[in-house]
């Protein structure tokens, strides 16, 4: 069934053939390589091989009232990239579709336009506890494609649902019984059989819900995640993990409980959890304390003894009220080799060798200039925000959001950052992005902007990349930009 | 938001040596930006009770928080329970200085701000700086501040740091009466299995504000019912 919501038709950027211009981020000479405390990358773009990220599309209203439920929550590429999937505060998903290379235009790449829209979650009143239960769309996660039709996963704080998206273009005609206008035809008048047949109509993509998986969870829901069996998958909120199997609803297993017996004892949650993209018995699940435990499900039915700890040991220089705060991971994703891992803590990423615990391998730092303004942040609930980071395709360079609109690209090879901005001033069509700097004191350069003028409504919690090519989407309040690479 | 002219208590800012602009206080000791810190925790905690169930991460968060804090002050031996009567004035002092704390301060810039130095006792507090927000006033980004703002005073009253295990414990029957008000929900506080209230327990019986609030509410209806 095909829900109402509203489509995010954009102001789209047509994509124009001939030669490009010359990327303006070179002028400056690049940062001194290796982690820059402080502010955001230098002049030479991130991504290796000399990455230049220009502007695609933007999709979303230009209105400056944002209305809440139009604010993007979730934004995922399928498996094969061609289709983006992006969920907001009013439970709607709207699945973009990349259009087939032109070849009369090969420097053009495809556009993603939309595909389907269609309403996951409603908002729900829980009797029992006197609450509303929102209809936002926490995560989204695709199944791998097995035949014509899509899957995916949708999530709010409670319930799971599986959702089919289907085409048809093509309907049945020449019926027996029954006109072209469906109207039925007196038996008595037909004198003779035909075969119906099929003939192209329009396409239509059709969205049904094909299992919900309700009732499992009492805290909020924070992340779902496919098993490599493309059989389970897992559920986590605050407190507990469950293990689904995608063709069961009224059963989940209990895989990780914390829940101490006395809640007054209640000191950390969970935070984050994902699969291994390769082994399917093994799980990771990130806690409020900056924690990350591996899981076997090999190992015991209940996974609450991990399999292996990561922690860094914390810095007694730095340490504040707010140390365990800012040590919060708010996202933990493997990449794709399954090697490494990557949590995003408030402000830094950090990539993590599996076979080693004691540290992560990398820490990039995002935005260190916040660190003397945290009392602010945690005044306004700005420290508590939840940023997500997502690797390329490649493992080779990954990325996550910041406020003002910026966005941070590291590329883990040469050790490169970069500072980008997703926002409507930059979006003439193949536009090269110009890397953005944050000023932390003292004289302020032209073209940098000082960590007081930033904006924290704008905040970019969601981004996703390709699985392959150089794409990426990132969400900016309720705009989806998409940036790709300068085709060289 | 206050007015530049409100007097701060001099006798226990006596650190502010340094002065300052005419009617811009200097910067704050660090006791009282503890204090301010640990005033701030428990307002989130509370107003973390709203329509929608509150965010366990964020609660636990804050939680540690307050709980770091008490403990450093337990050591220091400056934690004390503030008694209910002192409550209606002490919360309000407190209040400015969390005003000052996040004050923008743009003729301070340069200077960091709001160093919470290491908490481990016996080691000299650090003397803080002044704190260039630098978050415009004017700016969206203070909304949540200006809300913290605006529901101390309907809220603090009623409020006693108490011990923090208690945070998580059940909910005083005023703490209710207070909520009812606020949201307009009679008896609709919610405490599902597992699920934490936070509240402080109040040594106090529920305020006489408290009470004046919902006589208001009852003359209120008779009003509208009685048209």
């Amino acid at each position: 069934m095909a829900g109402e919501g509203r489509a995010r038709g954009g102001a789209g950027a047509g994509l124009r053939a001939g030669v490009l211009g010359g990327g303006a981020g070179r002028e400056r000479a690049p940062d001194a390589p290796g982690v820059s405390a402080g502010a955001g990358g230098g002049g030479c773009p991130a991504g290796g091989n000399d990455l230049q990220w220009c502007f695609s599309q933007v999709k979303g209203a230009i209105d400056e009232d944002v209305a809440e439920a139009d604010i993007i929550s979730t934004v995922e590429f399928n498996y094969s990239g061609d289709l983006l999937a992006t969920g907001d505060k009013g439970g709607r998903v709207v699945i973009f579709q990349r259009e087939q290379e032109n070849k009369s235009r090969p420097h053009s790449r495809g556009e993603y336009n939309v595909y389907s829209t269609f309403q996951s979650h409603e908002p729900e009143f829980d009797y029992l506890k006197s609450l509303e239960i929102e209809e936002k769309i926490n995560k989204i996660r695709w199944l791998p494609q097995q035949n014509a039709a899509h899957f995916l996963l949708s999530t709010n704080d409670k319930t799971i649902k599986l959702w089919k998206i289907s085409e048809r273009d093509k309907r049945a005609e020449g019926y027996n019984l029954k006109d072209e206008d469906g109207r039925l035809r007196d038996p008595f008048r037909i004198t003779a059989l035909r075969v119906p047949i099929l003939k192209p109509m329009d396409l239509m993509v059709e969205a049904s819900p094909r299992r919900i998986f309700a009732n499992a969870h009492t805290y909020h829901i924070n992340s779902i995640s496919v098993n490599s069996d493309h059989e389970t998958y897992l559920s986590a909120d605050d407190l507990r993990i469950n293990l689904w199997h995608l063709e069961i609803t009224d059963r989940s297993f209990n895989i990780v409980d914390i829940k101490p017996v006395n809640m007054e004892e209640l000191t950390e949650v969970i935070t984050a959890a994902e699969f291994h993209p390769h082994q399917c018995n093994v799980f990771v699940y990130s806690s409020s304390k900056g924690t990350i435990r591996l899981c076997d499900m090999r190992s015991s039915a209940l996974c609450d003894r991990h399999s292996k700890f990561f922690e860094e040991p914390e810095d007694p220089s730095s340490r504040s009220f707010f140390s365990e705060i800012i040590s919060s991971i708010s996202d933990v994703r493997f990449s794709h080799s399954g090697r490494y891992m990557m949590t995003r803590d408030y402000l830094s990423v950090k990539v993590w060798d599996l076979n080693m615990e004691s540290r992560p391998v990398e820490t990039h730092q995002v935005h260190e200039y916040l660190r003397s303004k945290l009392c602010s942040l945690y005044e306004n609930d700005c420290i508590f925000d939840k940023f997500e980071c997502c690797w390329g395709g490649s493992d080779s360079a990954i990325m996550t959001g910041s406020y003002n609109n910026f966005f941070r690209m590291f590329d883990r090879n040469t050790r490169r950052d970069v500072t980008l901005e997703a926002s409507r001033e930059n979006s003439k069509p193949r536009a090269s992005l110009k890397p953005r700097k944050v000023c932390t004191g003292g004289k302020r350069k032209k073209d940098e902007i000082s960590v007081d003028s930033l904006d924290f409504n704008k905040k970019i919690l969601h981004t996703a990349w390709h699985p392959a090519e150089n794409i990426i989407a990132v969400a900016a309040t309720n705009n989806l930009y998409i940036f790709q690479d300068k085709v060289n | 938001m206050f007015a530049r002219g409100l007097k701060r208590k001099s006798s226990e800012d006596a650190e502010d040596a340094d002065g300052g602009v005419a009617g811009l206080p200097a910067a704050p000791s660090y006791t009282l930006q503890r204090q301010s810190l640990l005033d701030m925790s428990l307002v989130k905690l509370q107003l973390c009770h709203m329509l929608v169930e509150p965010n366990l991460c964020r609660s636990v968060l804050i939680a540690n928080t307050v709980r770091q804090i008490q403990e450093e002050m337990t050591q220091d031996g400056t934690w004390r329970v503030v008694a209910p009567q002192a409550a209606g004035r002490a919360p309000l002092d407190r209040l400015v200085s969390t005003e000052i704390l996040c004050r923008s301060g743009r003729e301070q810039e340069g200077e960091g701000d709001c160093p919470l130095p290491d908490p481990a006792p016996g080691q000299a507090p650090r003397r803080p700086q002044s704190s260039p927000w630098g978050l415009d006033g004017s700016r969206e980004g203070r909304g949540g501040f200006q809300k913290s703002l605006d529901h101390i005073f309907e809220t603090l009253e009623n409020k006693t740091p108490g011990s923090v295990e208690e945070l998580f414990s059940d909910v005083d029957s005023s703490y209710y009466d207070l909520d009812a008000v606020l949201t307009g929900m009679v008896g609709g506080a919610p405490t599902g299995p597992g699920l934490p209230a936070f509240a402080p327990t109040a040594a106090a019986p529920p305020s006489s504000t408290c009470r004046s609030d919902l006589g208001e509410l009852e003359h209120t209806v008779e009003i509208l019912v009685e048209t």
